[in-house]
């Protein structure tokens, strides 16, 4: 084979300058065929997915917003230990480490805890390394549905203790569970 | 002239208005509908049910933007292009029958705003000022691309006027008359002219599309080689105007083709409707069905735009003067021929 005409994927295609026949020089006859083809598509089903009131079906190991867990006793996890910010490929995770004070004992399991702990969700890419690295089983990425809403101020998009840490009912009711099982 | 016909008049040139202006505002909305349904989309759906405020909402928003002067030594005439434009739009719809008549309070009411017996020689002379609101405007703007955008208007618009016109002539030949009330009468039962006059509704139709700028003659926009197109330097309103003219004119020239070619308001069983429910609810019936052949031209209209791409320059000044002309002259021949010999007058 020459190898101008060879082709390597297989998708070549050799560019046709016949002359159009009389048909096909009256546009008409094409037109309606073109027309025909656009009006069945009328009466196709959109696949399009009304965003805010449907959402698209998620894979199964999707994982969304972050939660900072409590134990069953309802203390918070995390020791400020910095594992999950050093990990972090974006760098969206910055903390304080606090010393707890003996009367906090019922708040924070571990004798360190963080007193300010916030993830730049405009820098986050939810890979969930943080959950990986972390030694206390602290961070975990839920199955939320709810993406990160929109804001008018980037402030808004650093989630602090406030949005991040596991509510208290919740820790009671994981606990109940557990003494169930 | 006594008050009653006067009062008469101003109630159907109102209507007429504000149906036009309606259907100009519902036809933007129409258009987007109808691009996203045959590209398999849904469509602007956020404003009101189904979208249905949309247009509200797009007029809204034109007018709260800034109305931007450029830096033109013809501020007159940049102000006056939007508005010949759109009156020029509106002032076509004033000798369309909307039906036959109607009988109020024991007047017969025709239901036309006014019957002229030139009435399509005026549509014709009406279209053609239509040109200077684009050339005026562009011309006003103070800026090459405008100018250029408006020259490529007005030199189609011309162009396709010529073949319009002739096409039309064949027309005239069998009807007899200019007005459109009495076409519109002749075409009762199912002698629509569509079946006499196959091949003018051809050209007629093409010429309509190259009258009103719209694909696959839409040259004059065009974002890659002229930034906009003859608006480009408007802004707010007189920009929404000069595309309010667009959706206008395309109301009214699918008016103008279902009134000369579509049997205007006339449907099958019309005279068995007057004599049997009144003349009334006959008429009625009949403004129904010149809005729903109207409503289907304009849906060709926007199908045909979201079908076939636009076409070259070259190509469409070939389609028009070397194909459309000829076509348009040898029909006026065949039309005559036919006239002669039904008449028994040939040989
Ligand atoms: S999910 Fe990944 S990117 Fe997001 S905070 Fe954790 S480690 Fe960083
Ligand atoms: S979440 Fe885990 S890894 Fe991150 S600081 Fe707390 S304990 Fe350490």
């Amino acid at each position: 084979m020459a190898l101008q005409t060879m082709s390597l994927s297989g998708r070549k295609k050799e560019v046709s300058n016949k002359k159009m026949t009389f048909l096909e020089r009256l546009y008409l006859w094409t037109i309606i065929k073109g027309m025909m083809i656009t009006i069945g598509h009328l009466f196709t089903r959109k696949v399009t997915i009304k965003y805010p009131e449907q959402v698209r079906e998620r894979s199964k190991v999707y994982r969304g917003q972050h939660l900072l867990k409590r134990d069953e006793q309802g203390r918070e996890n995390c020791t400020a230990c910095g594992l999950c910010a050093l990990s972090c490929p974006a760098e969206a995770i910055t903390m304080t480490a606090s010393e707890r004070k003996p009367s906090e004992k019922h708040l924070y399991r571990e004798e360190k805890y963080a007193s300010v702990y916030e993830i730049n969700m405009l820098r986050c890419i939810f890979c969930g390394l943080c959950e990986e690295a972390c030694p206390k089983d602290a961070i975990y990425l839920t199955e939320s549905k709810v993406l990160v809403p929109s804001q008018y101020d980037r402030e808004d998009f650093i989630f602090g203790k406030d949005k991040l840490v596991m509510p208290l009912t919740e820790a009671m009711k994981n606990a109940q569970l557990k003494n169930a099982n | 002239m006594d008050t009653a016909i006067i009062i008469e008049k101003s109630v159907l040139i109102v209507a007429v208005f504000a149906l036009t202006m309606l259907m100009a505002m519902y036809a933007t909305l129409a258009e987007r509908k109808v691009a996203a349904w045959l590209q398999d989309r849904i469509g602007p759906n956020r404003a009101g049910k189904g979208g249905i405020l949309q247009p509200l909402a797009d007029g809204l928003k034109l007018f709260s933007k800034e109305e931007f002067l450029p830096d033109t030594p013809n501020k007159f005439l940049f102000v006056a292009g939007p508005a010949i434009s759109m009156s020029v739009a509106l002032m076509t719809s004033a000798v369309i029958p909307w039906g036959d008549k109607l009988e109020i309070a024991g007047r017969t009411v025709i239901m036309q705003a006014t019957d002229i017996d030139v009435a399509l020689l005026y549509v014709f002379g009406v279209l053609s000022v239509g040109v200077y609101g684009i050339m005026i405007g562009a011309w006003a703007s103070n800026n090459k691309f405008s100018l250029m955008s408006a020259m490529r208007a007005s030199s189609q618009m011309i162009s396709y006027e010529v073949a319009m016109g002739l096409s039309i002539i064949a027309l005239l030949m069998m009807t007899g008359t200019l007005s459109l009330r009495e076409i519109a009468a002749q075409q009762s039962g199912m002698n629509w002219n569509v079946f006499y006059q196959p091949v003018g509704f051809l050209i007629f139709l093409v010429c309509s599309f190259a009258e009103t700028n719209r694909t696959p003659f839409d040259l004059a926009e065009c974002e890659a080689e002229l930034i906009g197109g003859y608006h480009t330097e408007y802004s707010s309103m007189r920009m929404g105007f000069y595309l309010f003219a667009e959706y206008a004119s395309m109301f009214i020239s699918s008016t103008i083709l279902a009134v000369l070619y579509f049997g205007a308001y006339n449907y099958p069983g019309m005279q068995w409707a007057v004599e049997n429910w009144g003349v009334n609810v006959a008429n009625i019936i009949g403004f129904l069905a010149l809005f729903a052949k109207l409503c289907f031209f304009i849906f060709f209209y926007m199908w045909v735009r979201w079908t076939i791409p636009r076409f070259r320059y070259d190509q469409l000044m070939r389609l028009g003067w070397q194909m459309l002309i000829p076509l348009a002259i040898a029909n006026i021949f065949v039309t005559a021929i036919c006239i002669l010999w039904s008449d028994g007058n040939l040989f």
